[in-house]
């Protein structure tokens, strides 16, 4: 077994594994990035060293900033150990790996998780159709591939991301059939409150404000309050019904883009069995970490989205501040230097946070669309109904891992990513208790598709 | 089988078009990109049938995350589709309903 030893181990190289790895290395610690993708930038990053011009005009400014980042990595002594999908760690932080049809073994002082963001699952009737995908999946086939909707495209949801993949689509001089968005007036009476803290975050807010002109400017048919989404077709998506009010719309487009925000992907912890807590506000599970994002662990922090969402800036800040822990924790950085460090990049990580409160109450996903009624899929996979899993409930199944071998929800080749927090809140509003209560599923390695000469091979 | 792309590319002329098999048929694809990625462009919509229902499933995701475009690739079964590069020549196929035990 060929085994790798450094002294740090980033995993997932977008923002904040981007900065963790390359201030870690400026600190003179021996590091390696392994990265599902075989460039770095992650997926609000992705492909950003290889996008030409013409993709770089359509994305923006905040796509190419993601440059300097690379570029700050690259010219650090961290090794970049791309196309590599991380199947196993261990709480002693050994790191199995596959690259190239081979497992392939890494031990590290240190393991910084910068696993990032995932889509929150959309569950509504018809969102398993060809043509239905994530509004990150169309940005992403963009950044990567240069390929935008052939056809007027239909994009629906709420959350930042709508906007910004409608005004790149914009730019990209994309159809864009309708927008369905279900923030209602009422969010943005109880966001309100939070508008101080936004404002502190001008740019962000001037930004966001930006978009949504556009949108408007260029004429695109604009559903605010949309309720009740459901997805129709046989073999492919064919439309997208909702209602507003007491009206019934019905938007023809063969690919509908669905968006409520996302979420940690922490697929890496829950396997390490860390403890994780629900937060109410952001409605999804986040590992206990300290201020540096030190887990309960020894040697093992986490940086970015992976432990609440942040967005890019905070995350690569995030992951600035795991980098000094853990060369301060190796002995390599006394604490006053590391303390010194810290401070400009603690306040430029307020600065950042301060839009967070105001974004998570005016894009607070809709209950409707979290907790689905009886006859929608909550499990992709196995093809479980959010109905089977209450009628689980009746029979005395208590929470997402019994709920498993009740109707084998979460049991699919995803390994529950896409239905964890549907079966979490569904069981929960069913037993009328907190999603802290019910917990979230059993994650056990290998947590990638490993074959048997894989394994055999080790 | 191929019909209307969903996808098309926003600058024309970019990257040469390459061939490859999807379940035994030659087909053109834009290379550089991920299988799933050229797969769209190509105009394939649907890339298998579920095991427990047979219901049609195509790309959700496309970040390694929802194994919706799990494919046949080179011999491979239920390999993420959206993770894999294309190279000329590649044999691929569409699953369809559930894996036969060999």
């Amino acid at each position: 077994m060929q085994c790798d030893a450094v002294d740090v181990a980033v995993v997932g190289a977008g923002p904040a594994g981007l900065a963790a790895a390359a201030a870690a290395a400026e600190l003179g610690l021996s590091v390696a990035l392994l990265d599902e993708q075989a460039h770095p930038g992650g997926q609000i990053y992705r492909d950003v060293t290889q996008a030409g011009v013409d993709r770089l005009q359509v994305l923006g400014d905040d796509y190419a900033a993601g440059r300097a980042l690379v570029e700050r990595f690259s010219q650090s002594t961290a090794r970049h150990v791309g196309g590599a999908a991380v199947w196993n760690i261990s709480r002693d932080r050994v790191i199995h790996y596959l690259k190239d049809g081979r497992s392939r073994s890494m031990t590290a002082g240190h393991v910084i998780l910068c696993t990032g963001a995932m889509e929150r699952p959309f569950p509504i009737p018809g969102w398993t159709l060809p043509g239905v995908m994530t509004a990150g999946a169309a940005q992403i086939l963009l950044k990567s591939a240069g390929v935008a909707p052939s056809q007027p495209v239909v994009l629906a949801g709420c959350g930042p991301l709508l906007y910004l993949l409608a005004w790149q689509y914009l730019r990209a001089g994309v159809r864009i059939g309708a927008i369905v968005d279900t923030t209602r007036r009422g969010d943005c009476l109880r966001a309100l409150p939070h508008l101080g803290g936004a404002l502190a975050g001008w740019r962000d807010l001037r930004k966001g404000l930006g978009l949504i002109r556009s949108i408007r400017d260029a004429g695109i048919p604009h559903h605010r309050a949309a309720t009740d989404l459901a997805v129709e077709g046989g073999e492919q998506a064919t439309a997208l019904r909702f209602r507003v009010g007491a009206t019934s719309h019905r938007v023809q487009s063969d690919l509908i883009l669905l968006h409520q925000g996302v979420v940690p992907n922490n697929q890496i912890t829950a396997s390490l069995r860390l403890a994780h807590r629900w937060d109410d506000q952001q409605l999804c599970w986040v590992p206990a970490a300290d201020a540096w994002g030190r887990l309960e662990l020894d040697g093992l922090l986490i940086a970015g989205d992976g432990r609440g969402i942040v967005g890019g800036s905070a995350a690569a800040l995030q992951g600035q501040l795991a980098a000094l822990a853990a060369a301060h924790d190796a002995g390599r950085l006394s604490e006053p230097e590391r303390d010194r460090r810290a401070e400009p990049l603690r306040s430029a990580l307020r600065r950042q946070l301060h839009i967070r409160p105001f974004l998570d109450v005016l894009y607070r996903p809709k209950i409707q669309h979290r907790v689905p009624a009886d006859d929608v899929i909550a499990c992709r996979c196995e093809e479980v109904t959010a109905g089977e899993l209450r009628r689980s409930v009746a029979l005395g199944c208590q929470g997402p891992s019994q709920g498993k071998a009740f109707t084998r929800c979460g049991m699919g080749p995803c390994q529950g990513r896409l239905c964890g927090l549907t079966a979490t809140e569904v069981i929960a509003h069913e037993r009328g208790v907190s999603p802290a209560e019910v917990g979230h599923y059993r994650v056990r390695p290998p947590i990638k598709p490993i074959t048997l000469e894989e394994l055999a091979a080790l | 089988m191929p019909t209307e792309p969903l996808f098309r590319p926003i600058s024309a002329g970019a990257e040469p078009f390459i061939d490859v098999e999807f379940d035994g048929r030659r087909l053109a694809v834009p290379g550089q990109r991920s299988v799933a990625a050229a797969l769209l462009v190509a105009g394939v919509s649907r890339f298998r049938s579920t095991p427990v229902s047979g219901a049609p499933r195509a790309p959700y995701c496309m970040m390694g995350v929802c194994f919706e475009c799990l494919l046949e690739i080179d011999g491979v079964a239920n390999t993420q589709a959206c993770l894999v590069t294309i190279q000329p020549g590649m044999k691929i196929r569409s699953q369809e309903g559930a894996r036969r035990a060999v």
